[in-house]
């Protein structure tokens, strides 16, 4: 069980958390933009080994939600950004 | 049965006797007893019979370590199964049976499997059933294993808790109490658990001076001055895992719980230093025939004697590779037992002189070669270790006990747990833990010196790395005398007869040099293969010799061999401790209505619906619950119906940016609705699936109200949330679930405006409050809302007051109503009015695959050009194929049969096979028609329905047909909505 900092409320546990995946740049306009690229943006993550950038909400507490980079590997946080 | 009580000593309550039964016959036992102590007290030998084999078992150990003392327990109502009676407290009225045994433990008739052991080698069942386990299996079980599982509730309370500290010490210890004592000095809060049931460990039954007291007397003073500082010492609590950032997943139990208080509590722990200082384990001694009843760890046997006053012998055989059991062999003899040592080593260590004063038979270079005894050890043979067949014995002696000492094992369980493999001490021939987590400290010791010494350090450690300092000197004992090398000898090098590795799960030595030549020679394998250290003990007294064994059998060292992983619990964790109170009625907290005394007294059939308890109709007397449907249905038609809508969501959208915000999530154009009005609007996941619908009102400019399915609320709300704040951040709107806050009813029927308009100053005029209109003012008097929509095809109006008036406006309207014979309905009508009316149910007529087009809404994808949720998914090439599931009417060819939700559309095929085009998604007798109607996905269902075309539906092996049609059967123009 995580330890999460969240950048607005601090430290608390990861059941208070939702997990959000990667974050993924949403491409467009949707007329322009090809369906490689669309697919990619849908379903294909980095899924790094190591430092990895994820998106968590607060969602049982401010409700907010956050960039938090955090090692895959070890576990530990390296950053959190309010978005 | 030989009592074996000695008439004083130890640390039971003589004054409180405890009456139980082991497999029905009546013993007793004394307060403070395990039920393995009052076992081995009362004179019983076998209290297991072996997993595979049905050998006949005795204790082992004296604690978790217990491979072979698995007993069912039953008191009163609680039945645990598979528990291990060395950590069962004795308690008044216990009644424990032996396992795998039948009729008993003693006289199992399965015993005669030993006889074909040649035949049941490691991986036998592997081998031998691998074409026909499934018609084996349950003859297997039967043969092999465990406990048997109840199969009634657990009646007992399990509680869950959270607790932080600055320093959590594991295990309660000469090592554990004095990190404590020197962490608590230094001011930092701290927490004790030690899972046995008085804190002290090893100082109960170890002999040692601390501080100028016994062992046992200083830990207790210890204890109480940490008590006294605050310091919570949790006994009879393991720490049984350790997680990410310092949590650790601790498991309480009460000793005596009163009535109604938790038997076990669940802790989370999350500490910011951790002291582990969880002692060691004793391992076994590998010889012919080690399994007998009679052969225990010595520690085990010094255990029972000082704190159950329990002598497991009356001639013993001490049998060690160490020093560590002449303390044991010294104390048996003291109790009255013969004693004669073996040990290992070419030359008696100096331990041994004071055995040898003491006038005990003290033989090195000796090792036992084998037992002799049907229920238990009565004969010993003894010789040289390096003998390679037992007749190599030059000596046969009577005894009853094998107490046998085999090196220590630290326990580097939680150590491990994070991920670092504990790393192989050639010189300590121990597994040891040094590399850790940072905020973990791990304290390994040879002797209650050492441990003092160490955990000192460890708690003047831990308190430095939190930035205080320990002005307190480490408790004082005698320096030991220096120790002899332990000699590591892994088996006695004699072929043919059964040394055997793991007590519990019937591993012998020979089957791990099997599970070599068989190339199982990976650590992982050897465990999956034979079954080395699984189970209940999880290999505490094996692991290390098994691992031994597999290295000298594949010609590489220990550290080659390595480990398996060490993942939690550390012991078995109660499933109901798990769940905590988050079970039944408690899991998911069912949500009533603000009228649910109305319906409750209406004599509704409440239902779970999405976390809402609501009616499903509302039975009269002699009704079943298809009547009652019927029968609202068409009242609902011909009058007035009400109905409890007050669990539809309702999420309130503000803000200068609401309907440009709006506009981006909702796949149907919402921006340009007027205030006052309601559009049905779908809300698309990113991918275009159809992810919920509902009504968007706008009530003003810059106030909008939703309302999602009931139970899409929660999901809808944090979608909206996710994509304002992730995606469409600068526009300035903000969301907030009201649900709760409201009551809402529906009237409906072509009564229902006669009925409501007495209630409201709202114009309930057609032009003033048409069709998809909102409008808010008073109801009798509060201010409320009235919205004109319709789920059944009636002319109907969702009534919205303040939730705590619910309960008095239900009342006042079925008061109202009585002229027109209104007529409360229930989930099932509206389903039934809806279905009639081809209006989809989300989850019910549309899955994870249904996109708009799907549904037969296209338009929005053609008119609007922001790019909305889902947009670009709608041009994908998976989004435009020609044969997607539409959703479709069905009428089935005899109008009497409804047909089966779920039964498939199906095609022939050229080969005569069937092949599925979609599926019945809702099915009723439809009263307004008087007939059977049905809704479903079906592909290319639209061109279907356009050529009146027929298909089959298979059902369970039955077809029936049915005509497509486009999915509404009643009042298809509209015109009842309106006029």
């Amino acid at each position: 069980m995580l330890l999460i900092e969240c950048p607005w409320c601090g430290a608390r546990d990861e059941p208070e958390f939702t997990y959000g995946g990667e974050p993924a740049v949403r491409p467009g306009p949707a007329t322009e933009v090809g369906d490689a690229e669309w697919t990619g943006y849908l379903y294909l993550r980095g899924n790094e080994k190591g430092a990895h950038r994820e998106l968590w909400c607060h969602s049982a507490g401010c409700g907010q939600w956050f960039v938090m980079e955090r090692d895959t590997v070890t576990h530990a946080t390296i950053a959190v950004v309010r978005r | 049965m030989t009592a074996r009580r000695l008439a004083a000593g130890g640390r039971i309550d003589r004054t409180r006797s405890l009456a139980f039964t082991w497999d029905g016959v009546p013993l007793s036992g004394f307060a403070g007893d395990t039920v393995a102590s009052a076992l081995l007290a009362a004179g019983v030998r076998v209290v297991g019979r072996s997993f595979k084999y049905h050998r006949p078992r005795g204790l082992f150990g004296a604690w978790t370590e217990e491979p072979n003392a698995i007993v069912d327990v039953t008191l009163g109502e609680v039945e645990e199964p598979d528990a291990r009676a060395t950590v069962v407290e004795l308690c008044a009225g216990v009644a424990a049976r032996g396992v795998n045994g039948r009729p008993s433990v003693a006289r199992d008739a399965y015993g005669v499997l030993d006889l074909a052991h040649r035949f049941l080698p490691a991986g036998f069942y592997y081998k031998t059933f691998l074409r026909d386990w499934p018609r084996r299996e349950a003859r297997i079980r039967a043969m092999a294993g465990l406990g048997r599982v109840a199969g009634t509730p657990d009646p007992r309370r399990f509680a869950s808790r959270s607790a932080q500290c600055d320093v959590l010490v594991v295990g309660a210890g000469p090592a554990g109490l004095a990190a404590a004592r020197a962490a608590a000095a230094s001011g930092l809060s701290v927490i004790v658990a030690d899972d046995r049931f008085i804190p002290g460990g090893s100082l109960h039954w170890r002999a040692a001076t601390i501080d100028e007291q016994a062992g046992a007397d200083w830990a207790a003073a210890t204890v109480a001055a940490l008590a006294a500082q605050g310091v919570r010492v949790m006994a009879r609590t393991t720490v049984f895992g350790a997680y990410d950032h310092g949590a650790y997943g601790v498991l309480e139990r009460a000793a005596d719980p009163p009535a109604g208080w938790a038997a076990e509590r669940l802790w989370t722990v999350r500490a910011r230093r951790t002291v582990l200082a969880p002692g060691a384990i004793e391992r076994p001694l590998v010889f012919p025939d080690n399994d007998r009843p009679g052969v225990m760890s010595a520690d085990a046997v010094l255990h029972y004697l000082r704190v159950y006053a329990v002598r497991a012998g009356e001639s013993a055989v001490v049998a060690t590779n160490n020093d560590s059991a002449y303390e044991v062999a010294l104390a048996l003899h003291a109790a009255g037992t013969a004693v004669i040592v073996a040990d290992l080593r070419p030359a008696l260590p100096e331990a041994a002189r004071a055995a040898t004063a003491a006038g005990l038979r003290v033989m090195a270079n000796t090792a036992v070669l084998g037992t002799i005894g049907r229920n238990g050890v009565r004969l010993v043979d003894l010789g040289p270790p390096d003998a390679t067949s037992a007749r190599a014995a030059t000596m046969r002696v009577a005894a009853d006990l094998v107490a046998v000492a085999g090196g220590w094992s630290p326990t580097v369980h939680l150590a491990s747990q994070s991920g670092f493999r504990p790393r192989w001490d050639a010189a300590r021939t121990a597994f040891v833990a040094d590399t850790l987590r940072g905020d973990q400290h791990f304290i390994d010791a040879a002797d209650i010196a050492g441990a003092l010494e160490a955990g000192h350090a460890a708690g003047v450690a831990a308190a430095g790395a939190l930035g205080r300092t320990v002005a307190l000197a480490a408790p004082r004992t005698p320096p030991p005398a220096a120790a002899a090398p332990l000699r590591a000898l892994w088996r006695v090098p004699i072929r043919g007869a059964r040394q055997w590795v793991d007590l519990q799960n019937d591993v012998t030595a020979d089957d791990i040099a099997l599970a070599a030549r068989e190339n199982y020679a990976s650590v992982e394998h050897l465990k999956r293969y034979t079954t080395l250290g699984m189970a209940t003990d999880q290999g505490k007294t094996s692991n290390v010799n098994g691992l031994a064994l597999l290295a000298e059998a594949t010609l590489r060292t220990i550290p080659e061999v390595g480990t398996t992983t060490f993942r939690p619990p550390y012991t078995p964790v109660t499933l109901g401790a798990v769940a905590g109170l988050r079970h039944g009625r408690l899991y998911a907290p069912w949500r009533q209505l603000p009228a649910h005394a109305e319906h409750a007294a209406l004599a509704a059939e409440m239902r779970e619906y999405g976390g809402w308890m609501r009616p499903a109709c509302y039975r009269r007397a002699g009704e079943d619950a298809a009547a009652a449907v019927q029968r609202e249905a068409a009242a609902v038609r011909g009058g007035v119906g009400l109905f409890d809508a007050s669990s539809l969501g309702k999420i309130a959208v503000a803000g200068p940016d609401a309907a440009t915000f709006l506009n981006l999530m909702y796949y149907n154009e919402v921006a340009t609705l007027k205030p006052g009005r309601i559009r049905y609007a779908l809300l698309l996941q990113e991918t275009g699936v159809v992810y919920d619908d509902g009504v968007v009102a706008r009530l003003a400019p810059e106030r909008y109200l939703l309302s999602p399915s009931s139970s899409h609320t929660q999901g809808v709300l944090a979608m909206l949330e996710r994509w304002h704040q992730t995606e469409w951040p600068q526009l300035r709107v903000a969301f907030h679930d009201i649900t709760a806050a409201w009551a809402t009813f529906v009237l409906a029927g072509p009564a229902a405006r006669a009925v409501l308009a007495p209630f409201t100053d709202i114009p309930l005029a057609d032009d003033a409050l048409p069709h998809m209109a909102v409008a808010e003012g008073r109801i009798r008097g509060i201010a409320g809302r009235i919205a004109r929509v319709s789920f059944s095809g009636e002319r109907s109006y969702e009534v919205s007051v303040p939730a705590g008036y619910g309960l008095a406006l239900w009342q006042a309207l079925l008061a109202a109503g009585a002229p027109h014979e209104i007529t409360p309905y229930g989930v099932e009508t509206s389903s039934l009015l809806r279905a009639e009316k081809g209006y989809i149910l989300i989850g019910t007529d549309t899955d994870g695959m249904t996109l708009p087009d799907d549904i037969g809404m296209a338009a929005s994808l053609r008119s609007k050009s922001v790019d909305f949720v889902g947009r670009r998914s709608l041009l994908m090439p998976e989004a435009r194929r020609p044969d997607r599931r539409q959703f479709v009417g069905l009428l089935p060819a005899d109008p009497a049969t409804v047909p089966a939700v779920g039964a498939h559309a199906i095609e022939r095929t050229a080969d005569g096979g069937l092949r599925s085009l979609g599926w019945v998604t809702s099915a009723f007798h439809s009263p307004a028609l008087g007939r059977s109607i049905a809704l479903g996905m079906v592909q290319r269902g639209r061109a279907l329905a356009a050529a009146g075309a027929v298909v089959e539906l298979y059902h369970l092996g039955r077809i029936t047909r049915a005509r497509v049609c486009a999915p509404v059967f009643f009042d298809p123009t509209g015109e009842r909505l309106r006029a």
